[in-house]
Parts: C-alpha cells; structure tokens; sequence
C-alpha cells in the first residue's frame, strides 16, 4: 500500500501547519499585550453598531492600536458581505 | 552577587521540575554553590524528583511565617555538596507567598549561594508570578507543540511587564529557551515543529535541547536528577546546557535523527 500513497496528493506536513498558527496567533497576541483595557470593549460596541445595519461574524471585524512614534493609530477592518 | 535563575514555561508538564532538579544539579556539580527553591505551593514535587521527599521537615512557607530558620528548611542533596533543595509546602495555597516574605528569603540565600534557582509552578498566576519576580535570568521550557509555544510566550511577555526588573526600570531579565521532548525522528517526518521554528517565534537565544528520552522518566523512578545518568542523551544534553549557561560555547546535540542500522531494521530492536 505504501506504494500506491506515493502517488497520492501529499497533505501539508502538520509542522508547517502548526507554525502558520503559531506565527498568527503569537503575533495577534503581542499585540494585544500592550493595549490598553478597553479595547475589547470598544471592539463589542463597534461590533454591534455594525450588526444593527448588518449581520457580520466575530472574526470579520478586526481592531487594532498601533503605536506610531507619540501617537496611536485606531484600525478597524470590517469584512462586509457581498 | 548570587544569580536567581527562574525555570518556567506557563504550561504544565512541559518538564520544569525535570529541568529544575537538572540544571541545578548541573551547575551543583561544576562547582558553584547551588540552591533549588520549588515555588509550587500546595503540590510540591520537587522533593521526589529530588529523592528527598522523606527528609522534608520544614517548608519555604514555614521560613516565610517565621516558623523556621532559612538553615532548618533547607535540604542537603546527599549526592553533592554544593546543592541545596528548598521544598514547597504541601499544605498552604499560592496566597502564602508574598514579595517582601519571598524577597526576604532571596536575600538571605544570596549570602550563601552563587546560584538560587527558583522552579516555578505552572499557569500565570501568583505562584508562577512570584517564582519570575526577582529573577536575573529565565529558562523558559518548552516542548515543540503548539500550545506550549504559545504559553511560553505568554510567559515571555509576563517576563518583560511583570518582573521587579521591568517594573523598576531596570536592564531585563536575561531570557533563554530550553526545548525539552525533542524527536528528531519526528522532525524529519514532519509531524513536529522544528528548532528554527521555536526559535523564530519566540525569538529569543536558544540555551539547549533536550531530546525526548527513556532516561528521563528512569532518573525520575529513581530520584535522580538525569545529569547523574552521564551515559544518557538527556543527561548529556543537560550537561551541555549548563556548560552554555556558563558560558561555554557547545555546539548543540541530539538534532538529528539516528538511523537505524540494516539489521536493526530487520530484527527490530
């Protein structure tokens, strides 16, 4: 049977699989751990402003601060249904 | 001026204690007076990991309270000399630790020792917060599996925000990785995440690998710290471990997988 899987399509190896997950989630995570407090909350009120004119899931609204020098920027990214 | 060395990792049973009683021993054995502090209050092990389970009198919390002198709690190994274990109460809660009782403790060691290694609990919550708190350096422990990556980063931040070194504006603690559970076999197959991966992460230097070993789970049967099985890949690994520690420069071990001879493929074995 060996032999016939050597033709078959190969599956991405689970190790790389894992470091693509890895990659993004830590990444998501460092930026997050200087944030400040209200963050999350500020994500569900805009979350719901959103849905009062139109049904998005969770992960289609990303909110993000970055620094840049002496001030912070505010990114929204929302991913609307066609 | 005495070195404090946390071991930690956030995720359990990644080998912390393993490591601890490892690294301590090392370090014990090259000469440097060493003392092995477990901060898992309430489930305390490393005293078995140790094989001084049956000569735990007195604990890290009775010295905190000021039931105890330092040199009553502490437990000479029967092994070496130079190590000394500080066993963890079995029957207090994390609360009992606190900084200044946990700082008291440190300075006191610090007379003595050239090394205070603190093996810290799993989490990061206040046990663990209080085994990194004082630290000069860290081995954050890791295995190459997702999760564990992931807690040690976690750690890893807790290390930069949370340590009397971060909160008083002081150079940060020194942070080295230590992957435990190694299978070059599985590397090579693909099923596990590589060093270069781990290390591409968390981006932080890399200390040591320890393969995934047989002897680890014999030394710990027997009490023995697995650098004492100097004929062991673990053992040696750690050994190297410590020598890089000190400076060494020792090129990493145990990286690729062995392979197996023709008639050990036939025969098995």
């Amino acid at each position: 049977m060996a032999l016939f899987n050597w033709f078959k399509d190969k599956e991405p190896r689970s190790a790389d699989v894992a470091k693509e997950r890895l990659k993004v989630i830590v990444a998501h995570e460092r930026s997050q751990r200087n944030a400040p407090d209200y963050l999350p909350a500020l994500q569900q009120d805009i979350m719901a402003v959103i849905r009062k004119y139109v049904e998005i899931d969770q992960d289609q609204l990303q909110v993000d601060l970055n620094e840049e020098g002496n001030y912070s920027v505010l990114e929204v990214n929302v991913n609307l249904p066609k | 001026m005495a070195k404090i060395v946390v071991i930690t990792s956030g995720k359990g049973g990644v080998g912390k204690t393993t490591s601890s009683a490892a690294i301590s021993m090392g370090l014990a054995l090259r000469g440097h007076k060493t003392v092995v502090i477990d901060f898992d209050i309430g489930l305390r092990n490393l005293d078995i990991i140790m094989n001084c389970e049956r000569r735990v009198v007195f604990d890290f919390v009775n010295v905190i309270q000021g039931d105890a002198t330092l040199n009553q709690a502490l437990i000479k190994d029967k092994r070496c000399d130079n190590l000394h274990i500080l066993p963890a109460s079995q029957t207090r809660d994390k609360e009992a630790l606190t900084k200044e009782g946990v700082k008291k403790i440190l300075d006191d060691l610090a007379e003595q020792f050239e090394y205070i290694i603190c093996d810290s609990p799993a989490g990061i919550e206040q046990g663990a917060q209080m085994a990194l708190y004082y630290a000069d350096e860290a081995v954050v422990v890791t295995n190459p599996e997702v999760s564990s990556v992931r807690d040690s980063d976690r750690i890893l931040g807790i290390l930069q925000s949370k340590s009397h070194r971060a909160e008083n504006g002081q150079p940060p603690v020194r942070e080295h990785l230590l992957v435990t559970r190694f299978d070059p076999t599985r590397v090579a197959r693909g099923d596990m995440l590589n060093i270069e991966d781990i290390e591409d992460i968390l981006a932080i230097p890399l200390l040591g690998v320890i393969p995934e070993s047989q002897s680890v789970l014999n030394a710990s049967n027997k009490g023995m710290p697995v650098v004492l099985d100097e004929k062991s890949d673990a053992g040696q690994a750690y050994l190297d471990t410590v020598a890089r520690f000190l400076g060494e420069d020792k090129p990493h071990r145990f990286l690729e997988a062995q392979r197996r001879g023709f008639l050990k493929r036939v025969f098995g074995g």
